[in-house]
């Protein structure tokens, strides 16, 4: 088991023709991952790599090759579009790659999936999701730097995650899935969602979660911890040093108006039993300090 | 993007947003001739920069004359205005808006932005107008007002009846207020806003609603699709190498410290800040050169490092996800090579191919530093200083 991914996921890639979506189909390919399909309008009925069949709309890919997740590589401005369309076709899993969607787009996309109670979306501007015990890698992550494990990653940013995927496969400790929410303001699935998830797994022993600035996604996270989580979590915030008012590269990471900094997070993840790592050179060893500590409960 | 009061109010006008009446003015005879032509028995000067709380710092001023104006103006024209946002060297006036004098019976705050615990465009207003709004927030949360506006719906007329209400506006100016709420929603979606602040939002003696300030914040990945819109931005107003930035597509962000620093993705960028903070060293920007890393990537982003003088190390770290690490390595050796790099260069890489990646860097002849994980990264960067 894992969460989100297993071996029976059937990928989809929309935006399989572009050059971010061949290069990444073609990385999921040779890790292993199930891809039956991709969608580009207007290329229906050729092939991908002479393997995977494209298709001109969602609906055909879900009717004639049985795709109930989809991975978006689309361009920022027609991102918010395939989303809706992915949801209206049935896929129940959306992982949305795509960085720079306008917010007012991703406003409208968010508002159009609460109306369809089934289906999550990851992301948008996200590295995806990786199961690898399942050779299921569902996004632009590197899968060789992954093993197969009992540690789950949860994460708002791209190479952090693999920084901690990293340093915990130097330990020689697995991972059962690892999921980037992505750092965007306005999007689908958060830590809350993502530990939910993990706390419901039978194979997933410990957490490390990675927040950064901006918002209060991670205080959301610890106010879950806190209440029902039961296994041992580590976590780390980055930005630190960030200074107020100013947006360090994701448009969600900024402190505005005195909310949103790395000491209130900390300060909330501790308070519910995380323990944080001081610095990224030590997410890996953290994990390991939290699993000797034991369940967040103990440690408040 | 930021862009000026003036440039604000005219959008706002272009929604039918009420504003009062105003003239852009470059120079001390315009200022006057623009407050003869507004005709009121006072005029504002008002200092054009893009930071707020220009008020407290002296930026916007009462003129009872247009001789008076065009004084005024030539005081602030050129002068170093100094606020709560510009930091302590102040920003440097250009342009002055003259605008109407009005009789202002109350003042008021009304803000639209992002609320990103429902994911939806969220409408704030306080009785608390004209001061700052964060400290309100702080103080007396109960104070402000909110109305999450649904996407498929819009701004409806009920949301606006209950804040009018709610700030205890009476008679025909809680239609006014309904009218300009709606105004200002049409306008933060059909340009894209991500911040339109009316602080403050004025209730005249007569009962007019009306914008007596206007500040307005695009989201930058809507612009492509608002292309009349790129004309508002002024260069003056920005970092210049933050502007540099952009046009390689690299997120910079510059600070105060010595060590520059180069990283692929941004909360690894933050992480590695945090490293150097944490092992007593200051970095000196937030640097992200995104996924791919390119050799003409990696040569802009060190053009920009070393542009700051205060840079006496550098820092590359790099986690090659998907990108070889020998592929890195010979972009930063090229790229080094390319900009004549005299200063200290720690590099840290990560990912396929390390080895033959660290193995360029030692023999690229170049006085490259290598480093096997971030800490010791962060530790040789400081050294290296010392």
């Amino acid at each position: 088991m894992s969460i989100l991914v297993n071996e029976n996921t059937k990928v989809l890639v929309q935006g399989i023709t572009g050059s971010a979506g061949s290069f990444h189909a073609k990385q999921m390919l040779e890790y292993g991952t199930k891809i039956v399909g991709g969608v580009t309008p207007g290329k229906g009925g050729t092939s991908f790599e002479g393997k995977v069949p494209v298709f001109n709309t969602v609906a055909d890919a879900v009717k004639q090759a049985g795709a109930n997740t989809s991975v978006i590589f689309v361009p920022p401005p027609f991102a918010a579009d395939s989303i809706m369309e992915a949801a209206d076709a049935g896929i129940s899993l959306i992982i949305t790659i795509t960085e720079g969607i306008p917010v007012n787009d991703m406003v409208r996309a968010k508002r159009y999936l609460q109306g369809k109670p089934g289906v999550r979306l990851i992301g948008p501007n996200c590295p995806g999701v990786i199961t690898p015990g399942a050779k299921c890698k569902i996004g632009i992550m590197p899968g060789h730097i992954h093993k197969p494990g009992r540690i789950g990653v949860v994460s708002r940013s791209g190479t952090l995650t693999y920084e901690a995927v990293h340093q915990l496969t130097q330990l020689g400790l697995g991972q059962s899935t690892a999921v980037g929410i992505g750092g965007d303001p306005v999007n689908g699935t958060n830590f809350v969602d993502v530990l939910k998830l993990f706390q419901a797994d039978p194979e997933t022993d410990a957490v490390i979660m990675i927040g950064e600035i901006g918002g209060s996604a991670e205080e959301e996270g610890a106010e879950y911890v806190a209440r029902e989580f039961t296994k041992p979590i580590a976590g780390f915030i980055a930005g630190q040093s960030a200074p107020p008012g100013k947006r360090m590269g994701h448009a969600g990471a900024i402190i505005s108006g005195g909310k949103g900094t790395a000491t209130e997070k900390i300060k909330a993840m501790e308070a519910a039993g995380i323990l944080m790592a001081a610095s990224p050179a030590e997410l890996g060893t953290t994990l390991q300090e939290a699993v000797k500590r034991g369940p967040p409960k103990k440690n408040r | 993007m930021k862009i000026h009061e003036y440039q604000g109010k005219e959008l706002f006008r272009k929604y039918g947003v009420p504003t009062p009446s105003g003239i852009l003015a470059l120079s001390p005879d315009e200022a006057e001739a623009a407050a003869k032509k507004l005709a009121t028995p006072v005029v504002v000067v008002k200092a054009q920069i893009h930071a707020g709380g220009r008020g407290k710092g002296g930026g916007v001023k009462l003129a009872k004359s247009p001789a008076e104006a065009k004084e005024l103006t030539r005081q602030m024209l050129g002068m170093q205005l100094k606020t709560i946002q510009t930091g302590p060297e102040g920003q440097k006036v250009h342009k002055v808006y003259i605008e109407q004098g009005l009789d202002i019976g109350k003042e008021l705050y009304l803000g639209v932005t992002l609320d990103r615990a429902t994911s939806r465009i969220t409408f704030m207003a306080s009785t608390e107008g004209g001061v700052e709004i964060e400290e309100v927030a702080e103080k007396h949360p109960e104070k402000i007002l909110r109305a999450v506006v649904d996407p498929a719906i819009g701004f409806a007329d009920f949301q606006g009846r209950e804040l009018a209400f709610g700030l205890g506006l009476t008679g025909p100016t809680v239609n006014k207020f309904v009218q300009f709420c709606s105004a200002l929603y049409q306008m933060y979606v059909g340009t894209d806003a991500s911040l339109v602040e009316v602080n403050p939002l004025v209730i005249l003696k007569d009962g007019g609603v009306v914008a007596l300030d206007a500040k307005v914040n695009f989201d930058e990945n809507a612009l492509y699709r608002h292309k009349e819109l790129l004309e508002y931005r002024d260069l003056a107003e920005e970092e210049p190498r933050e502007t540099q930035a952009k046009e390689f597509d690299l997120a910079y962000i510059a600070l105060d410290g010595n060590i520059g620093c180069m990283v692929n993705g941004a909360g690894l960028a933050m992480a590695t800040m945090d490293t150097i903070k944490l092992v007593g060293g200051a970095p000196a920007n937030f640097l992200d050169v995104g996924g791919g890393a390119s050799k003409e990537k990696v040569t802009a982003a060190f053009k920009l490092i070393l542009a700051d003088p205060q840079v006496k190390a550098v820092l590359v770290n790099i986690f090659g996800g998907i990108m070889k690490c020998d592929v890195i390595a010979e972009g930063i050796i090229a790229a080094a090579k390319e900009v004549q790099l005299k200063i200290p260069l720690v590099v840290r890489l990560e990912g396929t191919n390390v080895e033959q990646g660290k193995e360029l860097l030692r023999n690229s002849g170049l006085a490259i530093t290598p480093a096997d994980n971030l800490r010791q990264a962060a530790e040789k960067a400081v050294a290296a200083i010392k």
